[in-house]
């Protein structure tokens, strides 16, 4: 029996894979095409506004039309650009985006890939997100991208290392690197209780991982025009766009699943465990992007050198500190995880 | 000491995302333009209408004085004697492209008869179209009466 079928071994097991991608992957873009409006949405209240209201009921298609627009646009590419490189770049950092939602635990045993390096497989597409910007700053042959692509390198790496930390610390308390047994540790209490100076030290880290306000340096519209995409028009500038999106979603699914016990409701007690694991999780990554939103909405955006003054010499600090005391009171009060 | 408690608490932070958050339900300001509209006063500069007397009879007589004190030049008036031997315009132009919407024509006017109605919704395709001429500007005089002669009520004591 030892026959291999192209039917049986290729295309059944293949055909599943690809419907599982596009399961999540559809649902994702969507999702990014509602948040650009959710988050117009939300700064415009805050700014006493209305917003977009005028695209279908409240303006809630919007994003389609923006996206039916940039698409229908031409694509031009400078000149004097790297032109394979410059085209490249927007589709690293799309892809980068969407391929972190491989090891994403929806519900319990809702994941696609349920690798036991979960966290590092997305702690690694995350940080390698920094490639698509630093090879479109590099590719556009034009002083602000390069500015752009200099900063957000600069920038990525820095907070890069905190994140690290703050990681170490759950696995700690977990004593695992598989995802859904990051989730399912933080049964009794979510991490964000214990844990919550790290959870405030993640959650900024990801703000200035994923470019956001107030660390949104790499595009700062007000003093590079629009950092490191300010050449992309058309089709590579909606694979930035998206990709950005997809990528703050992403952080805030690794949020919710590292602090906020991911599918789990937030007492196990009738009316709230009904609930399916996935709508918690919807509803907890929604919650956190509203954060993000809420953010930009407030704070002025950072100086590069107090950007970097905080990324270096009070996050790392702090967050190595809270490494060492999160391993001695495990140890001296013998609660370290079996599997360790 | 308090200053670094202050600041590892995040205390001025979420102050202030508590502000955002409270001017999150509070009544917006914009309104919906082009389905509401927001007060004008009866003074307000807008679009330019000659008026005439109830009986039909256009009131400019042709006495120059818009022409004559207008600072960016947008009038041009010709005149003579009618049949009747009253004296009225022949041409009556505006360069709406050079109007600056002062108010001085008005102002001048002994008659009344050139105003700026409260309209200032009457944006044009091409540069054309804003050269008013006299048809036109009778034809606006026509149209908005009733609220330029409101607005003229309302404005009779400081007239």
């Amino acid at each position: 029996m030892n026959s291999f079928s192209y039917f049986h071994d290729l295309i059944i097991p293949g055909g599943i894979i690809i419907a599982q991608i596009m399961a999540v992957l559809m649902p994702v873009l969507i999702s990014v095409a509602f948040l650009v409006y959710a988050e117009r949405k939300v700064l415009a209240l805050i700014q006493l506004r209305r917003g977009p209201n005028v695209v279908g009921p409240f303006g809630i298609l919007q994003s389609f039309a923006d996206a039916l627009k940039l698409l229908t646009k031409e694509n031009i590419v400078p000149a004097n650009s790297n032109k394979i490189v410059f085209l490249l770049a927007p589709i690293i950092t799309m892809v980068l985006s969407l391929a972190g939602w491989a090891v994403i635990p929806f519900a319990p045993n809702w994941v696609i890939a349920d690798i036991n390096v979960g966290i590092m497989y997305l702690f690694a597409v995350s940080s390698l997100g920094v490639y698509g910007i630093i090879m479109a700053g590099w590719a556009s042959n034009s002083q602000y991208p390069f500015l752009g692509a200099l900063r957000s390198a600069a920038q990525m790496v820095s907070y890069e290392v905190s994140i690290g930390f703050v990681i170490i610390t759950v696995l700690l308390c977990v004593g695992s690197l598989n995802l859904s047994k990051i989730v399912e540790a933080q049964e009794t209490v979510w991490f964000a209780i214990p844990l919550l100076p790290m959870f405030v030290v993640f959650f900024i880290s990801a703000l200035a991982e994923t470019n956001r306000l107030p660390f949104d340096l790499p595009e700062d519209e007000s003093t590079l025009v629009a950092g490191f995409f300010t050449e992309y028009s058309s089709a590579s500038f909606v694979l930035f766009f998206l990709g950005e999106y997809a990528s703050m979603i992403l952080m805030s699914s690794m949020t919710v699943i590292l602090f906020m016990g991911g599918w789990l409701p937030p007492f196990d007690i009738f009316p709230l465990n009904a609930v399916p694991g996935v709508i918690w999780f919807v509803i907890k990554i929604i919650f956190i992007l509203f954060l993000f939103i809420w953010v930009r909405g407030t704070f002025p955006r950072y100086r590069y050198d107090q950007l970097m003054r905080l990324g270096w010499k009070i996050f790392l600090p702090l967050s190595l500190l809270w490494v060492v005391l999160t391993a001695g009171f495990l140890i001296v009060f013998d609660m370290v995880p079996n599997s360790l | 000491m308090i200053k670094y408690i202050k600041s590892f608490t995040l205390f001025e932070l979420l102050q202030g995302m508590f502000l955002t958050l409270k001017y999150m339900f509070k009544a917006k300001v914009t309104i919906n333009y082009p389905h509401e509209k927001g007060p004008l006063s009866p003074r307000f500069r807008g679009e330019h209408a000659l008026r005439r007397y109830p009986s039909g009879e256009e009131r400019c007589i042709a006495c120059k004085l818009c022409e004559a004190v207008c600072p960016a030049q947008a009038i041009t008036i010709e005149a003579e004697p009618r049949e009747d031997g009253s004296r009225r315009t022949t041409r009556y132009d505006i360069d709406m492209s050079k109007c600056i919407y002062c108010g001085l024509c008005q102002e001048s006017c002994p008659v009344d008869a050139i105003v700026e109605g409260p309209n200032f919704e009457f944006a044009t395709e091409t540069r054309e179209e804003l050269m008013y001429t006299k048809e036109k500007l009778l034809e606006n005089g026509d149209r908005w009466e009733q609220e330029i002669a409101q607005n003229i009520y309302l404005d009779r004591k400081y007239r």
